[in-house]
């Protein structure tokens, strides 16, 4: 199994995010940065995928150049290889980065052979847009389904399931090559070990300078949601509190007196 | 070039939430490019939906009538909705904010080249159009502009007010939608991707997105048996359980729990948040509460700023003290 996964810097934004003073971008300097658990689940899955059934795992990423660490990340956990789609630090829309993606796999495929899967995390962290995967998917003219939470190949075809609205699950029955895009909960991604992680700081990373493009879209600024109410009511401290909770429920009307 | 077509999805005939805001949204706009508000419907008992919607503002409402396409199949179902575009040519095309609704949408832009905004809050008709979007599942706004042809949204979910459309009064006065049924070319490629199986959920249980009141719990809860509690409170208020992101990645409860960002997203009348300090992870899936309160040691935690309500204490003396209280109330 030939495995692509896709994966988008962030930064780990914690209990609070600040922004830089031109409302431009988040303010980066006391943050790490990471990327979202989705992609995390989407790593780990591409590892166990050729863990089991052979091939090899490939990691790509659009940002900056500082977005070799998530590759590093990456291969310290598994894959073998990584590309860095390499921006000047302007932001790349889902058009355009859908487009620089496609490109990198037509190239990657043409010498190297097709990839059975392509892999991305239901929707980046930060941006939200819900489209990289099956932009690139249509491009690609392959079969493409979001939000898969269980996967299983066999025979040339992913068993895969989303949880279904109101409950339950679906199921598809896709045949390779296909696009996924995953959720968190699809497994327990691991830990990178020490020696995994001394081989990952060796690698090679392969760099591609992408072409930016403006596709209908501008970003004119970014802000903070006004705060709802400043802080909480106190009710009380400890158990001695429990008949004001229990008041408050019928009050607000989820228990009846 | 007037009027927006709507993605609305239901459960057999019912209309589904999400849907149900994108259509305010959508209602809101005409105002702008005008014309009329049209709807697409897919799916066992389409038709039914479909002559609702006249209370909510929709004109007509296209029913899509082919059996390939009553299984959802998102390329299928968005090559339709593409092939409605073109034919009436709206302004808009709007989905609501949920799985399917940013699934189908995204088809529609790739397969037609167009940007697609998702996550809008607020949007206002014109050249550009002007519109702020949620980033980070709405710990952060964005201001945004949009030149296009046809603007692809998605609605933010439980963002806008559906309170404000009172169907049965509505009902009364509006007139009921033209419900068309509409026969798309159906290619087989566009189907290869689509639901071949479901698997019920568990009966009897109540499901987070659904339930009036849920408790969650944090790190505090300590662990999987910890939560014994707080379904003991829950089973009391007819409510669910569920947790933060820390919970289901101890193992302590199954990722289907999870309440955030990369989890579920709820809008409970209450929530109570145990032992949870209140990263944005996991803010974002729970503010949409009508009401929070906080049971948690510190009352510094960031929990304090997003709850309407807090004890300050130990979740594991707290929680067995509102459970002994309810059912001392209720007679033993």
């Amino acid at each position: 199994m030939e495995i692509l996964v896709c994966v988008k810097r962030v930064p780990a934004t914690g209990g609070r995010i600040a922004l830089t003073p031109d409302g431009q971008e988040i303010d980066t300097r006391y943050l790490g940065f990471t990327v979202s658990p989705h992609e995390e689940c989407a790593v780990e899955e591409a590892v166990r995928i050729v863990e089991a059934q052979g091939g090899s795992a490939t990691v790509l990423t659009l940002g900056p150049a500082a977005a070799e660490e998530q590759l590093r990340d990456a291969m310290a956990v598994g894959v073998d290889r990584a590309i860095l789609l390499e921006t000047d630090g302007r932001e790349f829309d889902p058009v355009a980065t859908s487009s620089a993606i496609v490109e990198a796999i037509r190239v990657q495929e043409a010498a190297h052979g097709r990839f059975d899967l392509v892999l991305f995390g239901n929707e980046a962290a930060d941006t939200g847009d819900f489209q990289v995967g099956i932009r690139v998917a249509v491009a690609l003219d392959r079969p493409v389904v979001t939000g898969i939470k269980s996967l299983t190949l066999r025979d040339g075809t992913a068993f895969a399931r989303r949880e279904a609205t109101g409950g339950g699950w679906e199921t598809y029955e896709i045949p390779l090559p296909a696009v996924l895009s995953v959720k968190e909960g699809l497994n327990l991604p691991r830990y990178p070990s020490v020696p995994g992680r001394l081989r990952a700081k060796r690698k090679e990373i392969e760099r591609i300078q992408p072409a930016w493009s403006r596709n209908g879209t501008v970003k004119v600024g970014l802000r903070l949601p006004e705060e709802e109410g400043a802080h909480a009511e106190i009710l009380g401290n400890g158990p001695d509190t429990a008949p004001t909770v229990v008041d408050l429920l019928v009050r607000i009307g989820v228990l009846a007196s | 070039m007037s009027g927006v077509l709507v993605f609305v999805e239901h459960a057999a005939g019912e209309l589904d939430r999400l849907s149900r805001e994108a259509l305010v949204l959508a209602a809101s706009l005409l105002s702008g490019p005008g014309g009329p508000l049209e709807a697409a419907l897919f799916g066992p008992g389409a038709a039914d939906a479909a002559r609702s919607l006249g209370a909510h503002g929709v004109a007509s409402a296209h029913v899509v009538d082919d059996a390939r396409l009553a299984s959802y199949a998102p390329a299928g179902w968005g090559a339709a909705i593409a092939e409605l575009m073109a034919a009436r040519s709206p302004a808009a095309v709007i989905a609501g904010g949920s799985d399917r609704g940013h699934e189908v949408l995204a088809h529609v832009a790739a397969r037609t080249a167009r940007p697609m905004v998702t996550n809008v809050v607020d949007v206002t008709a014109g050249d550009p159009w002007r519109l702020t979007r949620q980033r980070w599942a709405g710990s952060l706004l964005e201001d945004a502009e949009l030149s296009a042809e046809v603007a692809l949204l998605t609605v933010a979910p439980h963002v806008v007010p559906v309170e404000e459309v009172d169907p049965g009064a509505a009902a009364a006065s509006a007139p009921a939608a033209a419900v068309l049924p509409f026969a798309p070319q159906v290619n087989e490629r566009d189907l290869v991707a689509r639901v071949t199986g479901r698997e019920a959920p568990v009966a009897g249980s109540v499901s987070l997105t659904d339930a009036k009141v849920v408790v969650g719990g944090g790190r505090g809860v300590g662990s999987a048996e910890g939560f014994a509690e707080l379904e003991e409170l829950a089973g009391l208020l007819g409510g669910a359980v569920g947790g933060s992101r820390v919970v289901t990645s101890a193992g302590w409860r199954p990722h289907s729990d999870q309440i955030g960002q990369t989890g579920l997203r709820i809008a409970p009348d209450l929530y109570i948040a145990c032992g949870i300090s209140g990263a944005i992870q996991h803010i974002v899936g729970c503010k949409a509460a009508k009401r929070i309160l906080a049971i948690n040691t510190d009352p510094d935690s960031p929990i304090m700023a997003a709850a309407d309500y807090a004890v300050i204490g130990d979740l594991h003396q707290v929680v067995p003290a509102i459970t002994a209280e309810i059912r001392r109330r209720a007679g033993g």
